[in-house]
This record gives C-alpha cells, sequence and structure tokens, in this order.
C-alpha cells in the first residue's frame, strides 16, 4: 500500500466520523421544528445549523481527498510527492475542525466587530467558520494542488483524468478566497458567495466527482479508459457549458440585472443534461457488464449516485428553477428537499462508494459481498427520499399559502409554518431522519467488520 | 471529426468552458456597476433618510421599492458617511449573530425563521410589536424587539436573545430599513397585501 493511501483512510476515518456529527445536528435541526421551546437561548437552531451544514462540507471534502490521495499513485504509478506536508496538513485539518466545532459549541457569537470574523463565526451559510479556520483550509487545499501537480510532473505522465483534475484545482481554491470578506452591500456579498457556493457545488466538485467516479469505475468494473475519459469530457463539456451560467438562477432575487432571470433559468433548465448523460453511462456500463462486480457495495452506489445526482440535482433542481416557480418556491422548505437529495444525490452516494473500494483492497478480497451493506444502502436510501419527500410537501405548503397567497410576511410564514401540510412534513423529515441514521450507523458497521471471504469464481468480470 | 475520439470531446469541453467564462466575466463586470451602492437597483445607504414603500408596477410587471419624502430614521437625519458607518455596524451584526442561519434575505440563508428582505415594512411592527413593547414608532419597538426578543414572543417559534447592544441594535433596523430599497425584481411577491386585494 502507498503511503498516500494510508492518509487516505486516514481522510475516510475523519470523514465517516464528520458524517455522523453531521446527521446528529440534522435530527437535531429537524427537532426544533417540531419543540421549538427546545434549548431556546442554550444552544439555538442557527448554531445547531451551522454544525449540520458545515460538517457536511468538511466531510465530502475529506472524502475528495481522500479519494485522489488513494487513487494518484494508482493512477501515476508512483508515491505522492510531498506526503510529509499532506500527512501535517491532514492533522492541522483535523484539529482545526475541532478547534472550530468548540467555539461554535461553547463560543456561539461575538460581538459586531473584526475581532468576531476572525476568531468567532463569519455567519455566512456554508462558510461560517471563522478566517483562521477559513484560511487553514485554503492552506490544505494549497498542499493538496501541490500533491497532484508535483506527483504528475514527477511521474512525467498526465492522464486525461489527470489533466481534467489538475485544471479542476484551479477554481476549486480560487473561489475559496471569498469566505473571507466581510462586503457590507448584501447584494454584491451574496453575488460574489454564490461564485464559492455554486462554483463548488454546482461545478467544481461536479468535476471533481467525475474524476473520481471515472477512477473508480476502472477499478471496480474494468472500464477502458477511452470511455471513460470520453464521458469524463462530455461531463466537463456540460456541466460547466449549462453550470457556469447556470449560476444565473441565484440571481434572481439579490439586487442584480433583469436579464438574469432570462439567462440563469435557461442555462439552469440545462443543467439536469450532464447528470443524465452521468445515468446513461451507468446503465451502459451496468449493461456491458451484466451488472457483475467485483465489489457489489461499491457498484451499488456508483449506480445510486448516478440516479441520485440525475433526480436529486437535476429533477429536484429544474422543478424550482424557473424564475415563475422559484419568485415562491424560493428560499423555503422546497429548496430544503431540493439541497438534501442534490447533495445526497451528487457526492455521498459517491463518497460511500469509494469508501467501499478501499475496504475491499485493504481486506484483501477478491470479492466484497455480504448482507449488512444491502440494510445501510436501503435505509439510507429510503430514510434520504422520505426526508425529501416530507421537506417537498412542507416547502410547497410555504410556497403556495406562505409566498403565494400570504404575501411573504412574519403573519404568512406563521400561518404556513403552522398548516397541517407543513407540520406532517416536518414530522415526516424527523422519522425519516431518524431511518437514515440507522442507515448510517449499519454502514459504519459494515464498514468496519472483516469481509466474508467469497469465492472469486463466482463472479466472472469481463472485458469491457 | 470523430466522435468517438476522446480528443474531440476535450477540445469540445474547454472551448465550451471558455466561451461560458468569458461571458460571465462580461455579465458580472455589468451585474456590479447595477449593484453597487448608488447603483440603478441599489440606492446609496442614506437612503434610510427617506419614506420607502413597496408597491407593484405595471411596466415591470413586479412589485418594486418606492422612495418617498423625508423620513429620518429615529427622527434625525444621517450624512452618507454616518449612514455609510451605521450599515457596516448592520452587516456585522447580521454576520456576527449568524442571522442567515435561521432567517433568509433575498431568500438566502435558512429557513427557520422569517425572510428580512422586507421586513421594514413588515405590518407586524405596527400591529404586534408596537403595541407590545409600548413603543410609539415602527424602528423603536424593532429596537426594544432586537435587543428582547424572548420577552415579545409572537408564535411558538420566539427569536433567541443574541444579546445585542443598543447601537447594534439600531444599526441593524437601520441596515433592514435599507435592504427594502433595493429592487429585488419583484420578489417576495405581493409582499403585505394578503387581504387588501379584491
Amino acid at each position: 500500500m502507498y503511503r498516500s493511501q494510508k492518509l487516505s483512510l486516514r481522510y475516510y476515518t475523519a470523514a465517516i466520523a464528520l458524517f455522523g456529527v453531521m446527521i446528529v445536528f440534522g435530527l437535531l435541526s429537524a427537532l426544533y421544528y417540531l419543540y421549538p421551546s427546545m434549548l431556546f437561548n442554550v444552544f439555538n437552531f442557527n448554531m445547531s445549523k451551522i454544525l449540520h451544514i458545515d460538517t457536511l462540507v468538511i466531510w465530502l471534502l475529506m472524502g475528495f481527498l481522500g479519494a485522489v490521495y488513494w487513487y494518484l499513485p494508482k493512477e501515476l504509478g508512483i508515491e505522492v510527492e510531498g506526503m510529509w506536508l499532506a500527512e501535517l496538513m491532514f492533522w492541522i485539518f483535523c484539529v482545526a475542525v475541532a478547534i472550530v466545532a468548540v467555539v461554535f459549541l461553547f463560543v456561539q457569537y461575538g460581538s459586531a466587530n473584526e475581532f468576531s470574523m476572525w476568531f468567532i463565526n463569519q455567519g455566512r451559510k456554508y462558510v461560517e467558520a471563522p478566517r483562521w479556520a477559513a484560511i487553514g483550509i485554503v492552506v490544505v487545499m494549497a498542499v493538496f494542488a501541490y500533491n497532484v501537480i508535483a506527483t504528475c510532473i514527477k511521474a512525467r505522465k498526465m492522464t486525461g483524468i489527470m489533466w481534467v483534475l489538475v485544471l479542476d484545482l484551479i477554481p476549486l481554491l480560487a473561489v475559496y478566497l471569498d469566505a473571507f470578506p466581510a462586503v457590507t452591500n448584501m447584494s454584491v456579498d451574496l453575488y460574489w458567495w454564490w461564485w464559492l457556493v455554486h462554483m463548488w457545488v454546482e461545478s467544481t466538485w461536479e468535476v471533481l466527482i467525475g474524476c473520481v467516479m471515472a477512477l473508480v469505475l476502472m477499478d471496480v468494473m474494468g472500464t477502458s479508459r477511452r470511455i471513460v475519459e470520453t464521458w469524463l469530457y462530455i461531463e466537463v463539456m456540460l456541466v460547466l457549458g449549462a453550470g457556469i451560467l447556470g449560476l444565473g438562477h441565484h440571481y434572481f432575487w439579490i439586487g442584480t440585472p433583469q436579464y438574469w432571470l432570462g439567462i440563469g433559468g435557461f442555462f439552469s433548465a440545462l443543467e439536469p443534461l450532464p447528470l443524465l448523460g452521468m445515468v446513461v453511462h451507468a446503465i451502459y456500463d451496468a449493461g456491458t457488464h451484466r451488472m457483475k462486480t467485483s465489489n457489489q457495495p461499491a457498484f451499488f452506489w456508483i449506480t445510486a449516485e448516478a440516479f441520485g445526482n440525475f433526480i436529486g440535482a437535476g429533477i429536484w433542481g429544474f422543478m424550482m428553477t424557473l424564475p415563475q416557480i422559484n419568485l415562491f418556491s424560493h428560499g423555503t422548505q422546497w429548496t430544503v428537499s431540493h439541497g438534501h437529495f442534490a447533495f445526497y444525490g451528487a457526492y455521498v452516494c459517491g463518497i460511500i462508494a469509494v469508501l467501499y473500494v478501499a475496504k475491499q483492497q485493504t481486506s484483501g478480497v477478491d470479492v466484497l459481498a455480504g448482507r449488512a451493506w444491502k440494510w445501510g444502502f436501503g435505509l439510507l436510501n429510503f430514510g434520504m427520499v422520505g426526508m425529501v419527500m416530507g421537506l417537498l410537501l412542507a416547502g410547497m405548503a410555504q410556497a403556495f399559502y406562505g409566498r403565494a397567497i400570504g404575501g411573504s410576511t412574519l403573519m404568512a410564514f406563521t400561518s404556513a409554518s403552522e398548516n397541517a401540510w407543513f407540520v406532517s412534513g416536518m414530522w415526516a423529515r424527523l422519522f425519516f431522519g431518524f431511518v437514515f441514521a440507522a442507515g448510517y450507523v449499519v454502514l459504519v458497521y459494515d464498514l468496519l467488520t472483516t469481509p466474508k471471504r467469497v469465492p472469486v469464481t463466482r463472479v466472472q468480470l469481463e472485458p469491457a | 471529426m470523430d466522435i468517438q475520439d476522446p480528443s474531440f470531446w476535450r477540445a469540445g469541453a474547454i472551448s465550451t468552458t471558455l466561451v461560458m467564462i468569458v461571458v460571465l466575466a462580461f455579465l458580472s463586470v455589468d451585474s456590479m456597476s447595477v449593484i453597487s451602492v448608488g447603483g440603478r437597483n441599489v440606492p446609496k445607504y442614506d437612503v434610510i433618510n427617506h419614506q420607502i414603500g413597496y408597491a407593484y408596477n405595471w411596466s415591470r410587471r413586479a412589485d418594486v421599492p418606492v422612495i418617498g419624502g423625508l423620513e429620518p430614521l429615529f427622527g434625525k437625519s444621517v450624512t452618507e458617511a454616518e449612514a455609510t458607518a451605521l450599515m457596516r455596524t448592520g452587516k456585522l451584526v447580521i454576520q456576527s449573530r449568524a442571522c442567515m442561519d435561521c432567517h433568509t434575505i433575498f431568500g438566502n440563508g435558512a429557513y427557520y425563521g422569517p425572510d428580512l428582505t422586507k421586513s421594514w415594512l413588515d405590518p407586524a411592527w405596527s400591529q404586534i410589536w408596537m403595541p407590545m413593547t409600548g413603543k410609539t414608532t415602527r424602528e423603536d419597538a424593532m429596537v426594544e424587539f432586537l435587543m428582547h426578543p424572548d420577552k415579545y414572543p409572537t408564535w411558538s417559534r420566539a427569536m433567541p436573545n443574541l444579546n445585542l447592544s443598543e447601537d447594534e441594535a439600531r444599526a441593524t433596523v437601520a441596515y433592514l430599513k435599507w435592504l427594502s430599497a433595493i429592487d429585488t425584481n419583484g420578489f417576495p411577491a405581493n409582499f403585505g397585501q394578503s387581504g387588501k386585494q379584491p
């Protein structure tokens, strides 16, 4: 095993632990909607929400880093350059995350001054971490970029996947620089903030997970490099072709010019296309191999990733992206429904797939099968779909009663939030949240237990 | 042209991405001119010296802010420099207290509390909080509420006490008044119109 793959396992361990923290604070956040006096003035909803969404970002990022550190030496045939620096960064990353979590738990707020921005809470959604920690993330990502580029140079080898990965690192790092300013003008602040959030989630992360999935497909399914690279280029063309100006769907209502209504509506409506391409790709690969694979869990999670990404990010996003609908659906639990489905489909499923790839290779079995993973797969997917439906129900009630009929005032918001459809949607979200949590427990159990050895003759891989 | 050749799609990916980046750069330059303070859609900070309304505009087919005559905040006009300093503090309050992890502004943020885009114009201030707090003006009621929100709950989901000083609360009120004057292409629609239309 390469040294970078040992680092990868550490990143996976940290990622799966933070996945659990994310679920705990997700459940807590769901409970506030039903028991609003819970922990009132002690630990309020916003801090729970921050810990829920920030751990989401961090564990996915750690999963991406782990996946690249796992595949980099395999792809280039040599150990990763600058490993001591990479290992140091891992520990700095973990310590920084722990300190920020302690500050969020026990300090929570500061006064309206720059000190609070630097050391307590920046209060910008997804990038609430104080500036010193945000700088830490930039340093970690810069070292990661150095590891990738220096290894390519040393290996004197550049595959198509590595080119895409290296070029993707530039915007990945550049847009994160917007995690620091506290611009007074809210319109300008949100304009650049969306560059960070959208360009990460709907562009650079999509490309990154595309690279990782390409490597996994070659590894797990034996798909040829020519096919995965062709699909990767098509995906990049469509993701960035639609996604860069698809940014415009966040610019409908923040003070920006009216032309964003047309541009944002048109291009974001195209955003499902690359995701549909991934579904076609997955079905094609599965058909080519007649569903046979040496790593069933990874294969099923890759397939879930393709479908989840298309339905969660694509269909659910399209459903509310046209400005005529977005005027009423924007800023409701409808958005939350889309957000949960999209993050889960696009990234969570993909990261779980690479965890199973690592599990098979570290445990040394030729075929990874068993039963527990199926329960984990079923519970996590069932739990997520249930949560998404509950949130959609609640969000539609808000859109119609709170926005369209009520006119978005405090009383309209209150009335919509007390509507029976909203309340039942919130109960459904909580129930399925516990189902999802049960799936997480089974997933961790399965990842930690030693797999049974299955005779390799039971599964015959066919060349693509 | 061989569509089965990966280099064909690689060229497509590079050229498409570059074209989109260039278009986005041009649109961003134009957008900045519109959303900078004093731009077409975002008024100067001293707009807080004026009356602000929100009405349907038939030519735009959308609700738009209406800037009226003088109506100074807290009964005292401020200079542009004073207004800028107030806004700076107001924005830092919103960030330091993580307001947008409960509320939304322009629909962005969390969804636990109501949207604050037009909260300055919310009829609840005059109908609910002015009587509750015993204050005679909207801005005084807002300051009192922001400093002691847990004393004036209107429903089960109350706002917690975030220990705002009086200066911080006044700056936040100023910021919310300025926000309500931004042209947001009609979002939120029909604000405060429920029950008024035939």
